[in-house]
């Protein structure tokens, strides 16, 4: 492990066992984020994005695998892991709505993570609260509000404020704007990167928005069924993208300027609905779809190459490495 | 000039809360011709279903039309009595969700729900037999890009995809959609792929039926690719209308200018600030333009009266006082 | 925090702004609070307080409603009307008593198996409320009663017993959904200890419901406990309890009607107060399954 990543991810699996089967939301992840980094995880519903995040986070424990934050390994669920560690790593998830109890007060949402690790001595609580209140732009009177009376941009800040009171180092932001508007969306990944250069934190970015991504992420991994498929600096991503489903990916996306348009791949239509994580299709899950399908697919999983320096894809028209590089 | 479906003028719209009463819209304008597809962009809360449900009389019990009129063909849709209504409803104009989950009941197969409709707005005068309303039903289905149309016909919606179920919400509103068919956020729920492949196949339907659309989203990408008109509206008021490329190229109000620039872009280049300020509360909002406490252009009289739209050429209008005097 | 007061006491302004649209909960709230003030009143207000007690006057036995006792008189002489204004004591008395027991150890229950949902101890909770919840409410209650002796404690505990798993499966089923919501793992990952989350995440969001059911269920508990006294299993003579008395006056129907006709009725007036009370109370905190 180098002495700059943060967070490193070995060969991750979560499997679920359902009435109707195992589902393999995770098969066999592993990547690393380098420390002040943003790392982007992109994949539609059923990728197994979010999963990979709660998975870190400790909501599940992983069926395989391991996980390991600032050298320590951390592959095991919440119920077990240290207070330590629950200062170190924190998450933002996607609907501020659901991740904050509409019964509970702002200031009293805020304050929890700070009694809980008794970061503010006995009486001087209400003062943390509004320091924090004014880091995330917040009137200090809406303390005594609930989320409810919030707009998404508001309870979302409520969120990201949760998140930092504890002085983590890295966070997990799942589809942290996904709810949100455009113009308010802009406010909250500003706030998002001051934040990082500020208090010197790493970053796991999840989202569907390509676009999005774009503009926030250092290197973009992208998930299909569970595995990823293409790994990249973010550049490399979006200007060469190899695998596939990457480019069927680009170029859907709805795009504003010519100069967008340009960049986005050759259109790759969609043909037929996403296969659920139920039935993956043998050999590269991605094959009933792929548009330059092969005998070796249906029979064969890819494994992940180093095709060029930095960029991994694992698809059977990239079998090695190209000789330089 | 194009034929004349809709035509709403100056429309306002208000809701009676404990709280006092919420001055919802504020003299909307809006104007779809025959065959015409016109998009409405603006964020949450700023009146776009509001106005939709006011067009198709949905409104809440608490609304209160204060103003304005909602010409469809010629007749006002506000005068009309239930009968007439009920007509236009069944035969003439209908809506798409944004959720297409909650649209369809989960207790009923979507056959009985499909098929309800086509007996209640393709067959109004005689009784058909069980047969005709099913053949009725899978040509529907089929127009809306559904394979197996009778296996879907035997479903419940909690068995097929959100793609897939979106489709049946197109289907059905293709029923009574003879005219008009007004698509709320249609693809939010969805993923990109299936919302790029949905938002293709709407809009070769539309064009093969000769429906007018108004396409209501927050997602700007997904809106340029399929109509030819936009309105951008804020806070209730339609600040900006022009046709797509001309709005793109050469927007004009603060507004749209800050709105197209805080879209993420795929080449790159960083998120750039949003707009300062928040929007305002319809509890307490001022008269005058209802974007002049955000605008940095704004000026006096910005504050006290409210801009009618001013006609700068090329189909082009904006709602804003330095286009014009009052 | 004097914001907070007075932001609470705008909400206060709303809900009860929303209640008075609604007549019958209003007229249900007027029952109750009547109820209530002759309960604890009875002494000062009924015309013949000492005919609550052991009293007899035979010559003024059975006597149909008049000026005097606007409800008649008993086969004992005493005044019907005192009887019932007393009669309402021991009614609210096992309303009260059974649900200040059942209420807290139910929902205490119910969180804790909701919160430990798919392990041994909501195995335990959950299988325990069904064997109580298998038997019929009124042959749990006779039958612990005729075990014990008849009397007014051992019916209230008898109530209690039959009534606690309700409050247990109520709130299991909000506490077990609520468990996977985000902001519960939320808490959870912020380091929150299992008592914070059960009684300060999850708990506030079960008021609604448990206080629409306790209302409702006030009126329930009271015609229980009268069925229970009407068998002879309740309260016990010369105590003045409404089943008591319904059952005692049966004996005369249907010539002297009065006897049991008046101390039926209020059981009734009762009930249908609390139920339309109840309505209201849910109608303020929305629709949730009771």
């Amino acid at each position: 492990m180098s002495a700059e990543e943060i967070l490193t991810v070995k060969g991750l699996k979560k499997y679920f066992k359902t009435t109707r089967g195992i589902v393999k939301a995770v098969d066999d992840v592993s990547f690393s984020v380098m420390k002040n980094e943003t790392f982007g995880l992109v994949g539609e519903s059923g990728s197994g994005k979010s999963t990979v995040g709660h998975v870190i986070m400790g909501i599940y424990g992983p069926t395989a695998g391991s996980i390991t934050l600032m050298g320590k390994d951390i592959s095991v669920g919440v119920g077990r892991r240290s207070k330590e560690l629950k200062k170190r790593l924190q998450i933002v998830f996607q609907d501020p709505a659901s991740s904050l109890n509409p019964r509970r007060t702002i200031g009293q949402i805020l304050e929890l993570p700070l009694r809980v690790h008794h970061l503010a001595p006995e009486g001087k609580y209400s003062e943390k609260v509004f320091e924090m209140m004014d880091l995330i732009e917040l009137p200090r009177e809406f303390v005594v509000r609930y989320p409810g009376e919030q707009g998404g941009g508001e309870k979302q800040a409520v969120a990201i404020g949760r998140a930092l009171a504890t002085g983590p180092s890295f966070i997990v932001l799942d589809e942290p704007t996904s709810a949100l508007d455009v113009s308010i969306q802009a406010k909250i990944i500003n706030m998002l990167m001051r934040f990082q250069k500020e208090f010197d934190l790493s970053y796991l970015f999840i989202t569907h928005n390509l676009s999005l991504m774009r503009n926030v992420a250092q290197r973009v991994g992208i998930m299909y069924l569970g595995k990823i498929v293409e790994l990249a600096g973010t550049p490399e991503f979006f200007s060469n993208p190899l695998h596939p489903y990457t480019k069927m990916l680009l170029s859907a996306v709805p795009v504003i300027t010519p100069e967008e348009e340009a960049l986005k791949p050759e259109k790759i239509m969609s043909t037929g609905e996403i296969a659920g994580a139920l039935n993956v299709p043998p050999g590269c899950s991605f094959h009933p779809r792929c548009p330059f399908v092969m005998d070796i697919c249906s029979k064969v999983v890819p494994t992940m190459v180093e095709y060029k320096k930095g960029h991994h894809v694992a698809c059977h028209l990239y079998p090695s490495a190209v000789s330089s590089g | 000039m194009a034929e004349q479906l809709l035509d709403v003028k100056d429309l306002h719209v208000n809701f009676k809360v404990y709280e006092g009463l919420l001055r919802v819209l504020n003299g909307v304008f809006l104007n779809v011709g025959a065959k015409e597809k016109v998009g409405i962009i603006g964020e949450s809360g700023c009146g776009k279903t509001t106005t939709m449900k006011a067009i198709m009389r949905i409104l809440a019990a608490n609304a209160i039309v204060a103003g304005g009129t909602i010409a469809y063909r010629g007749s006002d849709v506000l005068q009309l009595g239930m009968e007439d209504l009920m007509r236009l409803r069944r035969t003439s104009m209908s809506m798409i969700f944004q959720d297409p989950t909650a649209a369809l009941n989960p207790v009923f197969k979507i056959g009985e729900q499909l098929e309800d409709i086509v007996r209640y707005s393709e067959f109004t005068s005689n009784a058909p037999t069980k047969q005709e309303v099913r053949t009725k039903a899978v040509e529907l289905l089929k127009s809306a890009a559904l394979p197996e149309p009778e296996r879907i016909l035997d479903s419940y919606p909690f068995q097929l995809s959100g793609g897939m179920r979106q489709r049946v919400c197109i289907a059905m509103s293709l029923a009574s959609a003879k005219d008009l068919l007004i698509a709320d956020e249609p693809g939010t729920s969805l993923d990109v792929t299936i919302e790029d492949q949905i938002m293709r196949e709407l809009k070769q339907i539309v064009e093969d039926r000769g429906l007018s659309v108004i396409l209501i989203s927050h997602s700007i990408g997904a809106v340029k690719g399929f109509v030819t008109k936009l309105y951008v509206m804020y806070a209730g008021t339609m600040l900006e209308e022009a046709p797509t490329d001309e709005l793109f190229s050469n927007p004009v109000h603060p507004y749209t200018q800050n709105l197209l620039k805080a879209v993420p872009k795929l080449t790159g280049g960083g998120v750039p600030e949003g707009i300062a300020g928040r929007i305002p509360s319809y509890l307490t909002i001022a008269d005058g333009c209802r974007f002049a406490s955000r605008c940095r252009s704004a000026k006096e009289s910005c504050h006290t009266d409210a801009p009618p739209a001013f006609d700068i050429g090329n189909g082009h209008r904006v709602a804003c006082f330095h286009f014009g005097d009052s | 925090m004097k914001r907070a007061a007075s932001r609470k006491g705008a909400d206060y302004g709303k809900s009860w702004h929303k209640f008075s649209k609604n007549y019958l909960s209003q007229a249900g709230l007027g029952v109750v609070a009547l109820v209530a003030v002759v309960a604890i009143f009875a002494p000062y207000i009924a015309p013949y307080p000492s005919h609550a007690e052991f009293f007899v006057n035979f010559p003024e036995a059975h006597e149909p409603p008049n000026w005097v006792h606007i409800f008649g008189t008993d086969q004992f002489g005493r005044d019907v009307l005192s009887r019932i204004m007393f009669g309402f004591r021991y009614s609210l008395m096992m309303a009260v008593v059974v649900l200040s027991l059942v209420v807290p150890l139910g929902v205490v229950l119910g969180l804790v198996a909701g919160y430990y949902r798919g392990g041994k101890v909501e195995m335990v909770i959950m299988r325990g409320a069904d064997i109580f919840l298998a038997v019929p409410p009124l042959v749990l209650a006779l039958s612990i009663c005729s075990v014990l002796t008849p009397s007014v404690f051992n019916a209230m505990m008898a109530v209690s017993l039959m009534w606690w798993p309700w409050y247990t499966r109520l709130v299991y089923s909000i506490s077990s959904s609520l468990r996977n919501e985000a902001f519960v793992q939320a808490a959870e990952i912020a380091g929150a200890s299992p008592f914070h989350i059960i009684f300060r995440e999850i708990l506030p969001n079960c008021l609604g419901p448990i206080l629409t059911k306790v209302t409702l269920d006030a009126g329930w508990v009271i015609l229980i406990g009268a069925s229970l006294s009407f068998v002879g299993l309740g309260a016990q003579p010369p105590i003045p309890d409404l089943g008591t008395m319904v059952s005692d006056g049966a004996n005369f129907l249907p010539e002297q009607w009065w006897v049991s006709l008046f101390p039926a009725l209020t059981i009734v007036l009762i009930i249908l107060g609390f139920n339309l009370l109840g309505d209201g109370v849910r109608d303020l905190f929305g629709a949730e399954a009771v």
